[in-house]
Protein backbone atom coordinates (compact mmCIF):
# COMPACT_ATOMS: atom_id res chain seq x y z
CA UNK A 1 0.00 0.00 0.00
CA UNK A 2 2.80 2.40 1.05
CA UNK A 3 4.74 1.48 -2.10
CA UNK A 4 1.68 2.10 -4.28
CA UNK A 5 1.16 5.55 -2.73
CA UNK A 6 4.80 6.43 -3.31
CA UNK A 7 4.44 5.35 -6.94
CA UNK A 8 1.39 7.57 -7.37
CA UNK A 9 3.24 10.52 -5.88
CA UNK A 10 6.06 10.20 -8.39
CA UNK A 11 6.24 12.82 -11.11
CA UNK A 12 5.73 11.30 -14.57
CA UNK A 13 8.84 10.85 -16.76
CA UNK A 14 7.53 13.20 -19.48
CA UNK A 15 6.85 15.88 -16.85
CA UNK A 16 10.40 15.54 -15.47
CA UNK A 17 11.85 15.71 -18.97
CA UNK A 18 9.76 18.78 -19.81
CA UNK A 19 10.85 20.49 -16.56
CA UNK A 20 14.55 19.79 -17.17
CA UNK A 21 14.52 21.22 -20.69
CA UNK A 22 12.47 24.21 -19.58
CA UNK A 23 14.91 24.91 -16.76
CA UNK A 24 18.01 24.68 -18.95
CA UNK A 25 16.45 26.79 -21.69
CA UNK A 26 15.34 29.41 -19.19
CA UNK A 27 18.79 29.73 -17.58
CA UNK A 28 20.55 29.80 -20.92
CA UNK A 29 18.12 32.37 -22.33
CA UNK A 30 18.45 34.66 -19.32
CA UNK A 31 22.25 34.33 -19.29
CA UNK A 32 22.51 35.20 -22.97
CA UNK A 33 20.06 38.07 -22.53
CA UNK A 34 22.01 39.61 -19.64
CA UNK A 35 25.35 39.28 -21.44
CA UNK A 36 24.05 40.75 -24.69
CA UNK A 37 22.28 43.57 -22.85
CA UNK A 38 25.57 44.37 -21.12
CA UNK A 39 27.28 44.58 -24.53
CA UNK A 40 24.50 46.90 -25.67
CA UNK A 41 24.05 49.17 -22.66
CA UNK A 42 27.77 49.65 -21.98
CA UNK A 43 28.41 50.53 -25.61
CA UNK A 44 30.68 47.54 -26.30
CA UNK A 45 28.64 46.77 -29.41
CA UNK A 46 27.29 49.69 -31.43
CA UNK A 47 23.50 49.71 -31.56
CA UNK A 48 21.47 50.09 -34.75
CA UNK A 49 19.40 52.80 -33.08
CA UNK A 50 21.79 55.09 -31.15
CA UNK A 51 21.04 55.06 -27.42
CA UNK A 52 20.36 58.79 -27.33
CA UNK A 53 17.74 58.36 -30.06
CA UNK A 54 15.87 55.39 -28.62
CA UNK A 55 13.39 57.54 -26.67
CA UNK A 56 12.27 59.11 -29.94
CA UNK A 57 10.98 55.78 -31.15
CA UNK A 58 9.21 54.03 -28.29
CA UNK A 59 6.26 56.41 -28.23
CA UNK A 60 5.41 55.61 -31.86
CA UNK A 61 3.07 52.77 -32.68
CA UNK A 62 4.89 49.74 -34.02
CA UNK A 63 4.25 50.50 -37.69
CA UNK A 64 5.62 54.03 -37.40
CA UNK A 65 8.55 52.76 -35.34
CA UNK A 66 9.49 50.23 -38.02
CA UNK A 67 9.03 52.83 -40.74
CA UNK A 68 11.02 55.62 -39.07
CA UNK A 69 13.78 53.34 -37.82
CA UNK A 70 13.87 51.48 -41.16
CA UNK A 71 13.59 48.11 -39.49
CA UNK A 72 11.99 45.06 -41.06
CA UNK A 73 9.68 42.98 -38.87
CA UNK A 74 9.86 39.20 -38.33
CA UNK A 75 13.11 37.31 -38.40
CA UNK A 76 14.95 40.13 -40.20
CA UNK A 77 16.75 40.77 -36.90
CA UNK A 78 18.93 37.74 -37.66
CA UNK A 79 20.67 39.83 -40.28
CA UNK A 80 21.24 42.62 -37.74
CA UNK A 81 22.77 40.70 -34.80
CA UNK A 82 26.01 42.57 -35.27
CA UNK A 83 24.25 45.53 -33.62
CA UNK A 84 24.09 45.84 -29.83
CA UNK A 85 20.31 46.21 -29.72
CA UNK A 86 19.47 43.36 -32.08
CA UNK A 87 21.87 40.86 -30.51
CA UNK A 88 19.48 40.86 -27.53
CA UNK A 89 16.91 39.04 -29.65
CA UNK A 90 18.99 35.85 -29.38
CA UNK A 91 18.20 35.51 -25.67
CA UNK A 92 14.63 36.75 -26.07
CA UNK A 93 13.97 34.21 -28.84
CA UNK A 94 15.42 31.42 -26.77
CA UNK A 95 13.14 32.32 -23.85
CA UNK A 96 10.15 32.47 -26.18
CA UNK A 97 11.12 29.28 -27.99
CA UNK A 98 12.14 26.89 -25.22
CA UNK A 99 8.57 25.64 -24.80
CA UNK A 100 8.59 24.31 -28.37
CA UNK A 101 11.69 22.21 -27.58
CA UNK A 102 10.00 20.90 -24.42
CA UNK A 103 6.98 19.71 -26.40
CA UNK A 104 9.11 18.12 -29.12
CA UNK A 105 11.10 16.27 -26.45
CA UNK A 106 8.08 14.69 -24.73
CA UNK A 107 6.36 13.43 -27.89
CA UNK A 108 8.46 10.20 -28.11
CA UNK A 109 7.78 9.43 -24.42
CA UNK A 110 4.05 9.95 -24.92
CA UNK A 111 4.07 7.69 -28.00
CA UNK A 112 6.12 5.05 -26.17
CA UNK A 113 3.51 5.05 -23.38
CA UNK A 114 0.76 4.73 -26.01
CA UNK A 115 -0.67 8.03 -24.82
CA UNK A 116 -1.83 8.77 -28.35
CA UNK A 117 -4.29 11.58 -27.59
CA UNK A 118 -1.68 13.56 -25.65
CA UNK A 119 0.94 12.88 -28.31
CA UNK A 120 -1.43 14.31 -30.94
CA UNK A 121 -2.18 17.34 -28.75
CA UNK A 122 1.57 17.86 -28.23
CA UNK A 123 2.20 17.65 -31.99
CA UNK A 124 -0.61 20.17 -32.62
CA UNK A 125 0.91 22.49 -30.00
CA UNK A 126 4.30 22.30 -31.72
CA UNK A 127 2.63 23.18 -35.04
CA UNK A 128 0.76 26.11 -33.49
CA UNK A 129 3.75 27.52 -31.62
CA UNK A 130 5.92 26.91 -34.69
CA UNK A 131 3.46 28.85 -36.85
CA UNK A 132 3.46 31.73 -34.35
CA UNK A 133 7.25 31.72 -34.17
CA UNK A 134 7.72 31.48 -37.93
CA UNK A 135 6.16 34.88 -38.53
CA UNK A 136 3.65 33.60 -41.09
CA UNK A 137 0.81 34.92 -38.94
CA UNK A 138 1.40 38.57 -39.77
CA UNK A 139 -0.97 41.34 -38.70
CA UNK A 140 -1.06 45.10 -38.72
CA UNK A 141 -2.96 48.16 -37.59
CA UNK B 1 -9.66 43.12 6.83
CA UNK B 2 -9.46 45.60 9.72
CA UNK B 3 -10.69 49.16 9.24
CA UNK B 4 -7.23 50.49 10.09
CA UNK B 5 -5.69 48.44 7.27
CA UNK B 6 -8.33 49.61 4.85
CA UNK B 7 -7.62 53.21 5.81
CA UNK B 8 -3.89 52.76 5.29
CA UNK B 9 -4.53 51.12 1.93
CA UNK B 10 -6.81 53.97 0.87
CA UNK B 11 -4.31 56.61 2.03
CA UNK B 12 -1.52 54.91 0.10
CA UNK B 13 -3.64 54.55 -3.03
CA UNK B 14 -4.80 58.13 -2.70
CA UNK B 15 -1.27 59.47 -2.44
CA UNK B 16 -0.11 57.27 -5.31
CA UNK B 17 -3.01 58.41 -7.46
CA UNK B 18 -2.58 62.05 -6.54
CA UNK B 19 1.12 62.01 -7.35
CA UNK B 20 0.58 60.54 -10.75
CA UNK B 21 -2.76 61.95 -11.76
CA UNK B 22 -2.47 65.55 -10.63
CA UNK B 23 1.16 66.08 -11.46
CA UNK B 24 1.37 67.32 -15.04
CA UNK B 25 5.03 66.33 -14.94
CA UNK B 26 4.12 62.73 -15.61
CA UNK B 27 2.00 63.44 -18.63
CA UNK B 28 4.41 66.03 -19.99
CA UNK B 29 7.34 63.76 -19.33
CA UNK B 30 6.08 61.51 -22.09
CA UNK B 31 6.22 64.31 -24.61
CA UNK B 32 9.53 65.63 -23.27
CA UNK B 33 11.08 62.21 -23.33
CA UNK B 34 9.94 61.64 -26.87
CA UNK B 35 11.46 64.95 -27.78
CA UNK B 36 14.68 64.07 -26.03
CA UNK B 37 13.94 65.89 -22.74
CA UNK B 38 15.73 63.21 -20.69
CA UNK B 39 18.95 61.32 -21.10
CA UNK B 40 18.36 57.93 -22.79
CA UNK B 41 18.88 56.04 -19.54
CA UNK B 42 16.22 57.98 -17.60
CA UNK B 43 13.17 55.92 -18.56
CA UNK B 44 14.90 52.51 -18.44
CA UNK B 45 16.07 53.31 -14.88
CA UNK B 46 12.61 54.53 -13.83
CA UNK B 47 11.20 51.41 -15.49
CA UNK B 48 13.59 49.24 -13.49
CA UNK B 49 12.58 50.81 -10.16
CA UNK B 50 8.86 50.73 -10.91
CA UNK B 51 9.01 47.08 -12.05
CA UNK B 52 11.07 46.28 -8.94
CA UNK B 53 8.24 47.61 -6.76
CA UNK B 54 5.76 45.82 -9.01
CA UNK B 55 7.64 42.55 -8.48
CA UNK B 56 7.34 42.98 -4.69
CA UNK B 57 3.64 43.86 -4.89
CA UNK B 58 2.92 41.00 -7.30
CA UNK B 59 4.30 38.42 -4.86
CA UNK B 60 2.68 39.97 -1.80
CA UNK B 61 -0.62 40.59 -3.57
CA UNK B 62 -0.74 37.13 -5.13
CA UNK B 63 -0.99 38.35 -8.72
CA UNK B 64 1.19 37.90 -11.78
CA UNK B 65 3.62 40.58 -12.94
CA UNK B 66 1.96 40.91 -16.36
CA UNK B 67 -1.39 42.03 -15.02
CA UNK B 68 0.26 44.91 -13.14
CA UNK B 69 2.79 45.71 -15.84
CA UNK B 70 0.60 46.49 -18.84
CA UNK B 71 -1.94 48.88 -17.30
CA UNK B 72 0.59 50.73 -15.15
CA UNK B 73 3.36 51.08 -17.72
CA UNK B 74 0.99 51.91 -20.57
CA UNK B 75 -0.81 54.43 -18.39
CA UNK B 76 2.10 56.33 -16.91
CA UNK B 77 5.11 55.86 -19.18
CA UNK B 78 5.86 57.33 -22.60
CA UNK B 79 5.99 53.90 -24.27
CA UNK B 80 3.38 53.03 -26.88
CA UNK B 81 0.88 50.32 -25.93
CA UNK B 82 2.23 48.04 -28.70
CA UNK B 83 5.63 47.81 -26.99
CA UNK B 84 4.14 47.62 -23.51
CA UNK B 85 2.03 44.61 -24.48
CA UNK B 86 4.99 42.88 -26.15
CA UNK B 87 7.15 43.50 -23.08
CA UNK B 88 4.31 42.58 -20.71
CA UNK B 89 4.04 39.17 -22.32
CA UNK B 90 7.79 38.62 -22.01
CA UNK B 91 7.65 39.70 -18.35
CA UNK B 92 4.83 37.24 -17.63
CA UNK B 93 6.57 34.57 -19.70
CA UNK B 94 9.86 34.94 -17.82
CA UNK B 95 8.08 34.64 -14.47
CA UNK B 96 6.36 31.48 -15.67
CA UNK B 97 9.61 30.04 -17.06
CA UNK B 98 11.39 30.70 -13.79
CA UNK B 99 8.69 29.05 -11.68
CA UNK B 100 7.60 26.31 -14.11
CA UNK B 101 10.43 23.76 -13.78
CA UNK B 102 10.27 23.67 -9.98
CA UNK B 103 6.49 23.39 -9.93
CA UNK B 104 6.57 20.56 -12.47
CA UNK B 105 9.27 18.66 -10.60
CA UNK B 106 7.35 18.99 -7.33
CA UNK B 107 4.30 17.58 -9.14
CA UNK B 108 2.26 20.63 -8.16
CA UNK B 109 1.89 21.84 -11.74
CA UNK B 110 0.16 19.09 -13.67
CA UNK B 111 1.33 18.56 -17.24
CA UNK B 112 -1.74 16.35 -17.86
CA UNK B 113 -4.06 19.16 -16.88
CA UNK B 114 -2.01 21.82 -18.66
CA UNK B 115 -1.52 20.19 -22.07
CA UNK B 116 -5.15 20.22 -23.33
CA UNK B 117 -5.85 23.58 -21.71
CA UNK B 118 -2.66 25.07 -23.18
CA UNK B 119 -3.57 23.98 -26.70
CA UNK B 120 -6.79 25.99 -26.55
CA UNK B 121 -5.37 28.95 -24.62
CA UNK B 122 -2.24 29.33 -26.76
CA UNK B 123 -4.18 29.07 -30.03
CA UNK B 124 -6.63 31.69 -28.82
CA UNK B 125 -3.80 33.88 -27.49
CA UNK B 126 -2.48 34.03 -31.06
CA UNK B 127 -5.92 35.11 -32.25
CA UNK B 128 -6.10 37.64 -29.40
CA UNK B 129 -2.66 39.05 -30.26
CA UNK B 130 -3.67 39.39 -33.91
CA UNK B 131 -6.92 41.14 -32.97
CA UNK B 132 -5.09 43.40 -30.50
CA UNK B 133 -2.53 44.43 -33.10
CA UNK B 134 -5.13 44.97 -35.80
CA UNK B 135 -7.45 47.17 -33.74
CA UNK B 136 -6.86 50.91 -33.29
CA UNK B 137 -4.86 51.66 -30.12
CA UNK B 138 -7.63 53.66 -28.43
CA UNK B 139 -10.07 50.77 -28.77
CA UNK B 140 -7.54 48.37 -27.23
CA UNK B 141 -6.88 50.89 -24.48
CA UNK B 142 -10.60 51.19 -23.66
CA UNK B 143 -11.01 47.41 -23.68
CA UNK B 144 -7.89 47.09 -21.51
CA UNK B 145 -9.29 49.57 -18.99
CA UNK B 146 -12.60 47.73 -18.85
CA UNK B 147 -10.82 44.38 -18.46
CA UNK B 148 -8.62 45.68 -15.66
CA UNK B 149 -11.66 46.99 -13.79
CA UNK B 150 -13.29 43.58 -14.34
CA UNK B 151 -10.19 41.91 -12.87
CA UNK B 152 -10.50 44.16 -9.80
CA UNK B 153 -14.10 43.01 -9.31
CA UNK B 154 -13.00 39.40 -9.81
CA UNK B 155 -10.24 39.84 -7.21
CA UNK B 156 -12.71 41.38 -4.77
CA UNK B 157 -15.44 38.80 -5.19
CA UNK B 158 -13.88 35.48 -6.24
CA UNK B 159 -13.53 32.94 -3.49
CA UNK B 160 -10.97 30.19 -3.38
CA UNK B 161 -11.43 26.61 -2.40
CA UNK B 162 -8.43 24.75 -1.04
CA UNK B 163 -9.89 21.35 -1.83
CA UNK B 164 -13.03 21.65 -3.97
CA UNK B 165 -15.54 18.84 -3.78
CA UNK B 166 -15.53 16.90 -7.05
CA UNK B 167 -18.00 14.03 -6.61
CA UNK B 168 -17.29 12.51 -10.00
CA UNK B 169 -14.88 13.26 -12.82
CA UNK B 170 -16.64 14.12 -16.07
CA UNK B 171 -16.34 11.92 -19.16
CA UNK B 172 -13.83 14.12 -20.97
CA UNK B 173 -11.44 14.42 -18.03
CA UNK B 174 -11.76 10.66 -17.41
CA UNK B 175 -10.92 9.93 -21.04
CA UNK B 176 -7.93 12.29 -20.88
CA UNK B 177 -6.97 10.89 -17.44
CA UNK B 178 -6.71 14.39 -15.96
CA UNK B 179 -6.16 13.52 -12.33
CA UNK B 180 -3.29 13.23 -9.91
CA UNK B 181 -1.97 12.73 -6.42
CA UNK B 182 0.13 15.10 -4.36
CA UNK B 183 1.26 15.36 -0.78
CA UNK B 184 0.23 18.43 1.20
CA UNK B 185 3.53 19.54 2.74
CA UNK B 186 1.98 21.26 5.76
CA UNK B 187 -0.04 18.24 6.92
CA UNK B 188 1.57 15.29 5.15
CA UNK B 189 -1.86 14.37 3.81
CA UNK B 190 -2.04 12.57 0.46
CA UNK B 191 -4.50 14.39 -1.80
CA UNK B 192 -6.08 12.47 -4.64
CA UNK B 193 -7.57 14.97 -7.09
CA UNK B 194 -9.69 14.90 -10.22
CA UNK B 195 -11.62 17.53 -12.18
CA UNK B 196 -15.11 18.02 -13.50
CA UNK B 197 -16.94 20.41 -15.89
CA UNK B 198 -13.98 20.05 -18.26
CA UNK B 199 -15.83 21.06 -21.50
CA UNK B 200 -17.03 24.32 -19.91
CA UNK B 201 -13.59 24.96 -18.43
CA UNK B 202 -11.92 24.45 -21.81
CA UNK B 203 -14.49 26.74 -23.43
CA UNK B 204 -13.60 29.50 -20.97
CA UNK B 205 -9.94 29.15 -21.89
CA UNK B 206 -10.91 30.35 -25.37
CA UNK B 207 -11.82 33.69 -23.81
CA UNK B 208 -8.84 33.69 -21.44
CA UNK B 209 -6.44 33.03 -24.32
CA UNK B 210 -7.90 35.80 -26.46
CA UNK B 211 -7.66 38.31 -23.60
CA UNK B 212 -4.12 37.27 -22.69
CA UNK B 213 -2.96 37.75 -26.27
CA UNK B 214 -4.93 40.90 -26.91
CA UNK B 215 -3.73 42.81 -23.85
CA UNK B 216 -0.42 41.08 -23.10
CA UNK B 217 -1.60 40.60 -19.53
CA UNK B 218 -0.63 37.06 -18.65
CA UNK B 219 -3.74 35.26 -17.45
CA UNK B 220 -3.17 33.92 -13.95
CA UNK B 221 -6.04 36.10 -12.69
CA UNK B 222 -8.45 34.07 -14.84
CA UNK B 223 -6.70 30.68 -14.96
CA UNK B 224 -6.88 30.08 -11.23
CA UNK B 225 -10.63 30.70 -10.74
CA UNK B 226 -11.47 28.48 -13.73
CA UNK B 227 -9.17 25.63 -12.71
CA UNK B 228 -10.03 25.85 -9.03
CA UNK B 229 -13.63 27.00 -8.71
CA UNK B 230 -15.09 25.68 -11.95
CA UNK B 231 -13.08 22.54 -12.74
CA UNK B 232 -12.45 21.66 -9.11
CA UNK B 233 -8.66 21.25 -9.10
CA UNK B 234 -7.16 21.80 -5.62
CA UNK B 235 -5.98 25.38 -5.05
CA UNK B 236 -2.28 24.48 -4.98
CA UNK B 237 -2.56 22.49 -8.21
CA UNK B 238 -4.57 25.32 -9.81
CA UNK B 239 -2.09 28.04 -8.85
CA UNK B 240 0.94 25.99 -9.90
CA UNK B 241 -0.61 24.75 -13.15
CA UNK B 242 -1.80 28.26 -13.96
CA UNK B 243 1.71 29.66 -13.49
CA UNK B 244 3.18 26.93 -15.69
CA UNK B 245 0.40 27.38 -18.25
CA UNK B 246 1.46 30.99 -18.77
CA UNK B 247 4.78 29.74 -20.13
CA UNK B 248 2.85 28.19 -23.04
CA UNK B 249 0.01 30.71 -23.52
CA UNK B 250 2.29 33.73 -23.39
CA UNK B 251 4.87 32.09 -25.64
CA UNK B 252 2.45 31.91 -28.56
CA UNK B 253 1.27 35.52 -28.17
CA UNK B 254 4.81 36.78 -27.49
CA UNK B 255 5.95 35.42 -30.87
CA UNK B 256 3.20 37.37 -32.65
CA UNK B 257 4.29 40.59 -30.93
CA UNK B 258 7.97 39.85 -31.53
CA UNK B 259 7.49 39.12 -35.20
CA UNK B 260 5.48 42.29 -35.55
CA UNK B 261 8.40 44.29 -34.10
CA UNK B 262 6.82 45.14 -30.73
CA UNK B 263 9.90 44.31 -28.69
CA UNK B 264 12.47 46.93 -27.72
CA UNK B 265 15.33 45.40 -25.69
CA UNK B 266 15.85 48.65 -23.77
CA UNK B 267 12.35 48.15 -22.34
CA UNK B 268 12.45 44.38 -21.96
CA UNK B 269 15.63 43.86 -19.96
CA UNK B 270 15.12 46.54 -17.26
CA UNK B 271 11.55 45.27 -16.85
CA UNK B 272 12.61 41.64 -16.54
CA UNK B 273 15.41 42.38 -14.09
CA UNK B 274 13.21 44.74 -12.07
CA UNK B 275 10.36 42.25 -11.74
CA UNK B 276 12.74 39.39 -10.92
CA UNK B 277 14.61 41.29 -8.20
CA UNK B 278 11.32 42.62 -6.87
CA UNK B 279 9.95 39.07 -6.69
CA UNK B 280 13.01 37.89 -4.74
CA UNK B 281 12.53 40.71 -2.23
CA UNK B 282 8.77 40.11 -2.18
CA UNK B 283 9.25 36.48 -1.21
CA UNK B 284 11.41 37.57 1.73
CA UNK B 285 8.91 40.23 2.78
CA UNK B 286 6.09 37.72 2.63
CA UNK B 287 6.84 36.60 6.20
CA UNK B 288 6.35 40.05 7.71
CA UNK B 289 3.94 41.74 5.30
CA UNK B 290 0.20 41.92 5.78
CA UNK B 291 -1.11 40.13 2.70
CA UNK B 292 -4.67 41.44 3.05
CA UNK B 293 -3.49 45.04 3.17
CA UNK B 294 -1.19 44.48 0.17
CA UNK B 295 -4.00 42.81 -1.74
CA UNK B 296 -6.26 45.81 -1.15
CA UNK B 297 -3.45 48.06 -2.28
CA UNK B 298 -2.88 46.04 -5.46
CA UNK B 299 -6.62 46.12 -6.23
CA UNK B 300 -6.61 49.89 -5.67
CA UNK B 301 -3.59 50.46 -7.92
CA UNK B 302 -5.10 48.20 -10.59
CA UNK B 303 -8.42 50.06 -10.41
CA UNK B 304 -6.63 53.36 -10.78
CA UNK B 305 -4.59 52.06 -13.73
CA UNK B 306 -7.79 50.67 -15.28
CA UNK B 307 -9.51 54.07 -15.03
CA UNK B 308 -6.41 55.72 -16.44
CA UNK B 309 -6.40 53.29 -19.41
CA UNK B 310 -10.10 53.97 -19.99
CA UNK B 311 -9.65 57.72 -19.89
CA UNK B 312 -6.61 57.51 -22.18
CA UNK B 313 -8.57 55.40 -24.66
CA UNK B 314 -11.51 57.78 -24.54
CA UNK B 315 -9.16 60.70 -25.05
CA UNK B 316 -9.82 62.52 -21.75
Amino acid sequence: MEEKTQDLLKTSPEQILYAKILEKGMYLGLLILFITFGLYAFGILDPYIPLNKISEYWSYNVNDYLHHAEIKAGWAWLGMVKYGDFINFIGISLLAGVTIFCYVAIIPTLLKNKDIVYAIIAILEVIILGAAASGILAVGH
Amino acid sequence: MRIKDKLWAMIFIGLFSLTVWVSPAFAEASVEAAAGGHAWWFWPIVLFFVTFIMGILAVLGGVGGGVLYVPIISGFFPFHLDFVRGTGLLVALSGALAAGPGLLKMNLASLRLAIPVALIASTCAIVGAMIGLALPTNIVQIALGATILGICILMLTAKKSTLPDVPKADRLSSALRICGVYQEASTGEIIDWKVHRTPLGLALFVLIGVMAGMFGLGAGWANVPVLNLLMGAPLKISVATSKFLLSITDTSAAWIYMNKGCVIPMMVVPSLVGIMFGSFVGVRLLKIAKPTFIRWMVIGILAFAGIKALSKGLGF
